[in-house]
């Protein structure tokens, strides 16, 4: 199949390329989400992106709260930004950093105002800007212009059999035409970490991804109470077929293809070595990873799942997959590509991966994916530690 | 394009996944390696549910479980040719 050279996106003030044009009201802390529902509320065209944390949090935990708010802020799926906060200070340094992107951004406080000033004050802002971006068009951009994150769930053996192998297949195929690609779920490569490790496409790539692992197995060494063998594979995985950690792991780096990466980033952390594949060091629970790989800057997710993950993102779409025949047809609703006719070799992996691109591309365009006509808008921050 | 009941990842891997909802002892199975999208068959000696392993190779105790074309665990009780793959026989390498 030859892939279309362009998409229909909307192009930035800083260059990039958004598949959506979200104006979103972004709390700043977990009292401040009163104020932002209300806002949506009132003015069409606005979303509001609620989440528990924001208070008393310090070093890297706080310094990683910043990054995933200021990060979903700059995403180019987000066409302006309102920021509301209980107090002026962080509001103020978040704001300053959207705005380094050129977009329209503007920050509110709710201290010695209270909720029902704020609302008003803020609506008017929003409903400038939710005019203002309504009248943004999709134009063709390069598919270069495409930052797609991956990271799948609820998996089962047809995970790593094929619907995993056929985001490889993508990202095979698109790795060459310049997009960036990510991939995360540091626990969940545990078994294959030496093979991901060598997937690394320089030293220092290999050396900060074993970094990265180790610090994460040291992590769990310390906090269990047994060896994991218990845990992982899971009672469900062995009944599906899964027999070791290992096993599981090399299922879930199918993903990638044979594609190699060249950086390894924080949580939340925006690439900037150019175009091809990055890993990104996540949690293996799905909202945390994708709202992570958002914040980074990916504008499309897709989402391999095998007995039927259901998630969405507010400001990234997620394209999901299914090989499973049982799960297409019974959680049809949530399945925006079905490769399950690669089990009964009615399909080729080559031939899957191109329906993938199709989709993908569909998607980028403007459909929109099963998760975001359904509502789904999971929006969860990553936490590090205790609040102080 | 036929059906297949067996699905083999690469061609160096010495199992195999069940893709109908079981096979039967004696059952001649075909079998589809994904990697070179060529074809081999074998005589199952177990019954082996969906998503499950068939040996696809005599295996002895010590011996590695290639899938996906890498190391997934060891044998540790030897599996024949045509049997099934899972806890019983095979163990992670990690603990």
């Amino acid at each position: 199949m030859e892939i279309p050279k362009t998409f229909l996106g909307y192009k930035r003030e800083d260059g990039r390329t958004g598949t959506r044009n979200h104006v979103i009201i972004l709390p700043v802390d977990d009292i401040s989400n009163a104020c932002a529902e209300a806002v949506a509320n009132n003015i069409k065209g606005t979303i509001a992106l609620p989440h528990s944390y924001g208070r008393l949090q310090f070093g890297a935990d706080l310094e990683l709260h910043f990054r995933t708010m200021i990060g979903t802020g700059k995403n180019p799926n987000v066409a302006a930004v309102i920021v509301i906060g209980i107090e002026p200070k962080w509001t103020k340094r978040i704001v300053d950093a959207i705005a380094t992107t050129g977009k329209p951004v503007e920050g509110f406080s709710i201290e010695g105002v209270g909720d029902i000033d704020t609302i008003a004050r803020v609506s008017k802002k929003a409903q400038e800007f939710s005019i203002w971006a309504s009248e943004k068009q999709r134009e063709e951009r390069p598919i270069s212009d495409l930052w797609i994150s991956v990271k799948c769930g609820e998996s089962d053996t047809t995970s790593g059999l094929a619907s995993n192998p056929t985001v490889g297949n993508l990202m095979d195929k698109f790795e060459p035409l310049g997009v960036h690609l990510c991939f995360g779920e540091t626990s969940e490569l545990t078994g294959a970490e030496t093979v991901c490790e060598k997937r690394g496409k320089t030293p220092e790539a290999q050396e900060k991804f074993r970094k990265t692992w180790s610090s994460y197995n040291d992590f769990i060494l310390n906090e269990a109470t047994d060896d994991l063998s218990e845990s992982q594979p899971t009672a469900g995985n062995i009944a599906g077929g899964l027999t070791t950690i290992e096993e599981k792991a090399f299922g879930n780096f199918q993903k990638i293809g044979g594609c190699k990466f060249i950086d390894v980033l924080e949580p939340a952390e925006e690439p900037t070595k150019g175009p091809g594949l990055y890993f990104m060091d996540t949690s293996s629970a799905a909202a945390e990873c994708v709202t992570l790989q958002a914040a980074g800057g990916f504008n499309l997710h897709l989402f391999p799942t095998g007995q039927g993950n259901i998630i969405g993102n507010p400001i990234e779409p997620v394209v999901k997959l299914t090989a499973n025949p049982l799960t297409a047809r019974t959680m049809s609703e949530h399945i925006d590509v079905d490769v399950s006719k690669i089990l009964s070799r009615e399909m080729n992996l080559d031939e899957a991966g191109d329906e993938l691109i199709k989709a993908t591309i569909r998607v980028a365009n403007g459909r929109l994916t099963c998760a975001e006509a359904l509502g789904h808008r999971e929006f969860v921050m990553t936490k590090l530690y205790r609040s102080a | 394009m036929a059906g297949t009941d067996i699905i083999i990842h690469d061609e160096k891997d010495n199992v195999g996944v069940v893709v109908i909802e079981k096979i039967t002892p004696k059952q001649d199975c075909d079998c589809w390696i994904m990697e070179n999208d060529k074809s081999v068959k074998i005589q199952s000696m177990d019954e082996i549910p969906l998503g499950h392993k068939i040996a696809m190779t005599d295996l002895n105790e010590g011996d590695t479980i290639l899938k996906y074309g890498h190391d997934i665990g060891k044998v540790v009780k030897s599996i024949k040719k045509g049997e099934h793959v899972h806890v019983h026989n095979v163990k992670t390498k990690k603990w």
